[in-house]
C-alpha cells in the first residue's frame, strides 16, 4: 500500500504489489501524461523524474517509491501554464504523434541538471572538466528515449535553446 | 447540400493563393501541441471508464496446427479473473489498409508463431497478465509441414498482383545491345512500423451500441472492418481515435485488440480495455516484407537507359493478397522502351505482412537507386547527371504525362544545398582519422492518389470556424493544416479556427494512410469552405471569386461588412465532398525528390555514420511548413534505419519473430540522426487536388537508404547490395 508524493501531493493507494510505477501513474493515479511505449526499459517513453532524478517508471515496482517525490509531465507545466521546455517543444514542433514527447521533456528536464552538475556522457572527450551540451552531448544524454515519429532534429533544438 | 468535386479536370483555379488571410503554407504551433507536451492528448486505452476490466492476451508457442485444449479451470480460479475468451469472431491478424471487411478470423487455427490463441479478461491489469501467461495451451500438430524460409525450395511461389506487372520490348536484347548495363540482385530485410504507441483498445457496449477508443489510422474503414468482424450493423459502431500515437501503416486495419475487446465487453457487460504488449505488437500486426530484387538496367553510351528491368520476390502468408509493391516506381521514374517488372510472392509461414511505410518505394527505390550508381560509375558520368538524363517526358509505362515532374529541380536544388559539387569522383578519397568519407545521392519518388472524403465546416455566429471530418492525426499535422485551409478560405485568425477529429460519427475521410490524407481532406474542408463563401457572398448579391475575407472582415467590391454581421446569429455549415476523377487517370501523379548523404566508414570496424543529409522536395503545395518539414526529417530518419540497422530477424526453424521488441529490432535513436537539412520545391499541381497539394508523409524514405549506400561505396569502395548494410557486410571488404 504505497503512498508517494506526486507533483506535491502525498498519495496513498490500494493496489496490487507487482503493479510497476508507470501503472501505478495510468491506471490508479490518473495520470496517463506518462506513456507506456515497451513496458521493459526500451524506450523511454513512461521517463519521471523519482527524487531528482529520471527513471524510466516500468523497470520498477511502485511499492519501492514509498515516500518518494515524483514528478511527472503533468506535474511540469499545465497547458495555459507551460514549462520552457514544453513551451519550446511546442514552437520547435519536437514531436508529431506526441507519444514519445512527456518521456523526452521529463528526460531533458532531468537531463539539463545533469550536465548543469557536470555529470559527462559516452561523448565527454574530457570527463574532468564540465561538459557544455553541445548538440552531440544532447543527441546521447537524449538517446534513451525513442521517438519514431523521428523528431530528433527538433528535439535537440527545442533542448538546445531552453538549457542555454 | 454538399459541395462536390470529381476531379475530372486540372483545378487551375488555384484558389488558395487568391485568398487574403496568409496562413496556408506558414509554419504555424500544431493547435494540439499543448496538450500534447503537458500530457493531457488522450491516447486510446488512457480513457478512464468506470468499472473497466483489463484484458490480456495468451500467445501460440507453435507455427502452426490447432488448439486442442485450453486448461480453463485453472486459470478461472486465479484470483481477479473473469474471462477467457476464443471466440471464433476473435482475429488471426489486422484488416489490411483498406479491406472495409473482416480479415481472417478463428484464432482457434494457428497460423503463425505468436498468433493470439485467447483473451484473458481481469479486474486488473496485473491479474489478467498473470493469468494470460498461466494459461495452458495444448495443440494438435498440423497435417503439412510449414515453410518458413521465402528462399527454400519448398516454398510455393505466386505471381503478384497483375496490376504490378509490366513487360513491354525485349530487355534481354536490350541487355545484351546495350553499351553499358547492370545486373545485379539486391536483397532487403523486413521492417516493423514500431510506431511509438503500442496497440490498445478500450470497447463498452451500451445496450446494441458500440463505442470502440482505438488506436486506429482509418475509421471509415474500420467502422466497416469492425461492424463485420463482429457481425452487427455498421450504424452499432462508433470508433474514436482522437490522439494516435504513431501508425505508419500498423493501425491501418481493424486488430486483435478491438475486436477482442468488443467481445469481451459485451459479455461481460462492462467496459474492457486491451493493450498489446510491445512483443505482441511485434509478433502479430503487419511485417513489412522482406525483398528479393533483381535489377538489370541497359544503358547507350551516354548513359540513356534502353532497358529496366525490376523482378522481385516478398513473401506473405498463404491466402493473403498483399504483395508489397515493390516496383510501384520504377513503373514511372526512368525512361527506357524495354521493360519487365513483377513481384512474386513466397507463401509462408511468418506473421502477416502488410502495409509499412512507403510501401513498394521504401524499398524499392532503395535498390534502385543504388543499381543506378553502379550504372553511373560504369558509364562514367555524375550519378545527378545520369538520373537528370533519364527523366522521360511521359510516363514510360502508361504513356500519360506527367501531372508535374519535379525530379529533375529536386536533384539541382538538392545538390546545391547540400555542396554535392565536393564529392570526390573516386572511392577512398577522403580520410578523417580513422574514417572514411563518402557523399552519395538518390533520387525520391512516391506515388500520389486522391481518396474521396468529406469534412463539414461551420462558420459560427462569434465568427468562429469549426472544422469536423472522422480523419486521424497521427501525427502527421491534420488538426493543423485542417486549420489553416479552413482559416485562410474564411478570412479567419488561427486561433478562431478548431478542429475535430478522430470520431466515425463525422464526415467520413480517407484517414491516414498511402499519404493521401492532407490532399484529400484537406479538399475536402476547402470545398466545405467554398461553400460558406458562396453562402457570405450572395449576402452582397455578388460572386464568391469576388470575396476578400480577411480578420472577419468580408470585402466584396466597394461593399465591405463583419462576418459575424454577414452571419447574423444564423451559423453557416458547409459540407465539402473530393473525389477523385479522370485527372487520375490521364496523368501519373507522384511527389519527388532527392537525397544526398555524406557517411564516415570506420576504416577497422566498418561501422557507418551517417554525418547529414540534405532532402529536396516536390510534394505539390506546402500546407504548413514547419509540419511538413518534421514529416520529411521522419522519413529520412527511417531511411538511415532500414540503410543500417532496421531488420526483422527470423528462427527458420519455426518462423518465430526473434527480434520482438525495441532493445533487439533497432529503430535509430537521437544520437543516430544527425543534422538534417530539408528544402521544399514547391509547386502546384492542379491534377492532383483543388488545394494543388499532393502527399509528404512517406516521401522520405523513398530512396534514402539507396543514397546512404552509394555514399558508404564512394567513402570506401565497399557496394553492399543487402540490406542493413551492418559492418558485418562492410568489414570485409575494406582497403588495407
Ligand atoms: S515503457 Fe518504460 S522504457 Fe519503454
Ligand atoms: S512524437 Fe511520435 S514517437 Fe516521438
Amino acid at each position: 500500500m504505497p503512498a508517494l508524493v506526486i507533483n506535491g501531493t502525498l498519495r496513498s493507494f490500494d493496489c496490487d504489489e507487482r503493479t510497476s510505477l508507470l501503472d501505478l501513474l495510468r491506471n490508479h493515479a490518473g495520470l496517463t501524461g506518462t506513456k507506456k511505449g515497451c513496458d521493459h526499459g526500451q524506450c523511454g517513453a513512461c521517463t519521471v523524474i523519482v527524487e531528482g532524478r529520471r527513471i524510466n517508471s516500468c523497470l520498477s515496482l511502485a511499492v519501492m517509491h514509498d515516500g518518494d517525490e515524483v514528478t511527472t509531465i503533468e506535474g511540469l507545466g499545465t497547458a495555459t501554464d507551460l514549462s520552457p521546455l514544453q513551451r519550446a517543444f511546442v514552437s520547435h514542433d519536437a514531436y508529431q504523434c506526441g507519444y514519445c514527447t512527456p518521456g523526452q521533456i521529463c528526460s531533458a528536464t532531468a537531463m539539463i541538471e545533469e550536465a548543469r552538475m557536470g555529470w559527462p556522457s559516452a561523448v565527454t572527450d574530457d570527463v574532468e572538466t564540465s561538459p557544455e551540451l553541445s548538440d552531440n552531448e544532447i543527441r546521447e544524454r537524449m538517446s534513451g528515449n525513442l521517438c519514431r515519429c523521428a523528431a530528433y532534429p527538433n528535439i535537440v533544438a527545442a533542448i538546445r535553446e531552453t538549457a542555454a | 447540400m454538399t459541395n462536390t468535386l470529381t476531379m475530372d479536370k486540372p483545378d487551375v483555379r488555384n484558389r488558395l493563393d487568391a485568398m487574403a488571410q496568409g496562413i496556408i503554407g506558414a509554419p504555424l504551433d500544431r493547435p494540439e501541441g499543448p496538450l500534447k507536451v503537458v500530457g493531457t492528448a488522450t491516447y486510446a486505452s488512457e480513457w478512464q471508464l468506470p468499472d473497466m476490466a483489463y484484458g490480456v492476451f495468451a500467445r501460440a508457442t507453435v507455427p502452426a496446427g490447432k488448439v486442442a485444449s485450453i486448461d480453463r479451470e485453472a486459470v478461472l480460479a486465479m484470483p481477479g479473473v473473469l474471462a477467457i475468451h476464443d471466440d471464433p469472431r476473435m482475429l488471426v491478424n489486422p484488416a489490411q489498409g483498406g479491406a472495409g471487411k473482416k480479415p481472417l478470423q478463428d484464432i482457434r487455427e494457428i497460423h503463425y508463431f505468436g498468433q493470439t490463441v485467447a483473451l484473458v479478461v481481469a479486474e486488473t491489469f496485473e491479474q489478467a497478465t498473470a493469468a494470460a501467461k498461466a494459461l495452458k495451451v495444448e495443440y494438435a500438430a498440423p497435417d503439412d509441414a510449414s515453410v518458413f524460409d521465402p528462399e527454400s525450395s519448398a516454398a510455393t511461389v505466386e505471381h503478384g498482383p497483375d496490376t504490378q506487372r509490366v513487360q513491354t520490348g525485349d530487355l534481354d536484347k536490350a541487355m545484351a545491345d546495350a553499351a553499358f548495363s547492370v545486373d545485379v540482385t539486391y536483397t532487403t530485410a523486413g521492417h516493423a512500423s514500431a510506431a511509438m504507441e503500442p496497440h490498445a483498445s478500450i470497447a463498452s457496449w451500451q445496450g446494441d451500441q458500440l463505442t470502440l477508443r482505438g488506436s486506429l489510422q482509418m475509421l471509415n474503414y474500420n467502422v466497416a472492418e469492425l461492424a463485420d468482424s463482429l457481425a452487427v450493423g455498421q450504424s452499432q459502431v462508433r470508433i474514436l481515435s482522437p490522439y494516435v500515437g504513431g501508425g505508419f501503416g500498423s493501425k491501418l486495419g481493424v486488430g486483435e485488440d478491438s475486436v477482442a475487446a468488443a467481445i469481451a465487453s459485451r459479455e461481460l457487460g462492462r467496459p474492457v480495455r486491451v493493450d498489446m504488449s510491445r512483443q505482441q505488437v511485434f509478433e502479430t500486426v503487419m511485417r513489412r516484407s522482406e525483398t528479393r530484387q533483381r535489377l538489370r538496367l541497359a544503358a547507350r553510351a551516354d548513359g540513356v537507359l534502353t532497358g529496366i528491368g525490376h523482378e522481385c520476390l516478398v513473401s506473405n502468408l498463404p491466402g493473403e493478397q498483399y504483395a508489397e509493391p515493390v516496383t510501384q516506381a520504377t513503373e514511372f521514374l526512368y525512361g527506357g522502351e524495354n521493360r519487365m517488372l513483377s513481384v512474386d510472392v513466397a507463401r509462408i509461414v511468418r506473421l502477416c505482412a502488410g502495409s509499412v511505410r512507403a510501401p513498394g518505394e521504401a524499398v524499392g527505390m532503395q535498390a534502385l537507386e543504388s543499381a543506378m550508381d553502379e550504372l553511373a560509375e560504369k558509364v562514367g558520368i555524375d550519378p545527378v547527371e545520369l538520373r537528370k538524363r533519364n527523366i522521360p517526358a511521359i510516363d514510360p509505362s502508361q504513356g500519360t504525362p506527367y501531372s508535374s515532374n519535379t525530379l529533375a529541380k529536386c536533384l539541382d536544388a538538392g545538390a546545391a544545398r547540400f555542396g554535392w559539387d565536393q564529392r570526390q569522383t573516386q572511392t577512398c578519397a577522403t580520410r578523417e582519422g580513422e574514417w572514411w568519407i563518402g557523399m552519395g545521392v538518390a533520387s525520391a519518388a512516391r506515388v500520389h492518389k486522391l481518396v474521396e472524403a468529406s469534412a463539414r465546416v461551420t462558420l459560427a455566429s462569434d465568427g468562429t470556424v469549426k472544422v469536423e471530418t472522422d480523419m486521424t492525426d497521427i501525427g502527421t499535422g491534420t488538426y493543423a493544416v485542417l486549420g489553416q485551409i479552413a482559416g485562410e478560405m474564411l478570412g479567419t485568425p488561427i486561433e478562431k479556427v478548431s478542429v475535430c477529429l478522430g470520431d466515425s460519427a463525422l464526415p467520413a475521410g480517407p484517414g491516414s494512410g498511402g499519404s493521401w490524407g492532407a490532399a484529400s481532406s484537406g479538399s475536402a474542408v476547402f470545398l466545405a469552405c467554398e461553400q460558406i463563401r458562396q453562402a457570405l457572398a450572395k449576402k452582397f448579391q455578388g460572386d464568391e471569386e469576388a470575396l476578400s475575407l480577411k480578420d472577419g472582415i468580408a470585402r466584396l467590391g466597394e461593399a465591405s461588412a463583419m462576418v459575424v454581421d454577414l452571419v447574423a446569429g444564423k451559423p453557416i455549415v458547409g459540407e465539402g465532398t473530393i473525389k477523385p476523377g479522370e485527372t487520375s487517370k490521364a496523368t501519373r501523379q507522384a511527389s519527388y525528390g532527392a537525397f544526398f548523404a555524406e557517411v564516415a566508414v570506420n576504416a577497422y570496424t566498418g561501422e557507418t555514420r551517417v554525418r547529414r543529409m540534405t532532402g529536396a522536395f516536390g510534394i505539390g503545395r506546402v500546407l504548413n511548413e514547419k509540419t511538413a518539414t518534421s514529416q520529411c526529417y521522419g522519413g529520412m530518419t527511417w531511411s538511415i534505419g532500414s540503410a543500417l540497422t532496421e531488420e526483422l530477424a527470423f528462427d527458420l526453424r519455426d518462423g518465430h519473430l526473434v527480434n520482438h521488441d525495441l532493445a533487439e529490432y533497432h529503430v535509430p535513436v537521437n544520437l543516430d540522426v544527425p543534422a538534417l537539412e530539408v528544402v521544399f520545391v514547391e509547386e502546384r499541381d492542379p491534377h492532383a487536388s483543388p488545394i494543388q497539394a499532393k502527399g509528404v508523409g512517406e516521401l522520405g524514405i523513398c530512396g534514402g537508404a539507396g543514397a546512404i549506400a552509394n555514399a558508404i561505396y564512394n567513402a570506401c569502395g565497399v557496394r553492399v547490395r543487402d540490406f542493413p548494410m551492418t559492418l558485418d557486410k562492410i568489414i570485409g571488404g575494406l582497403p588495407d
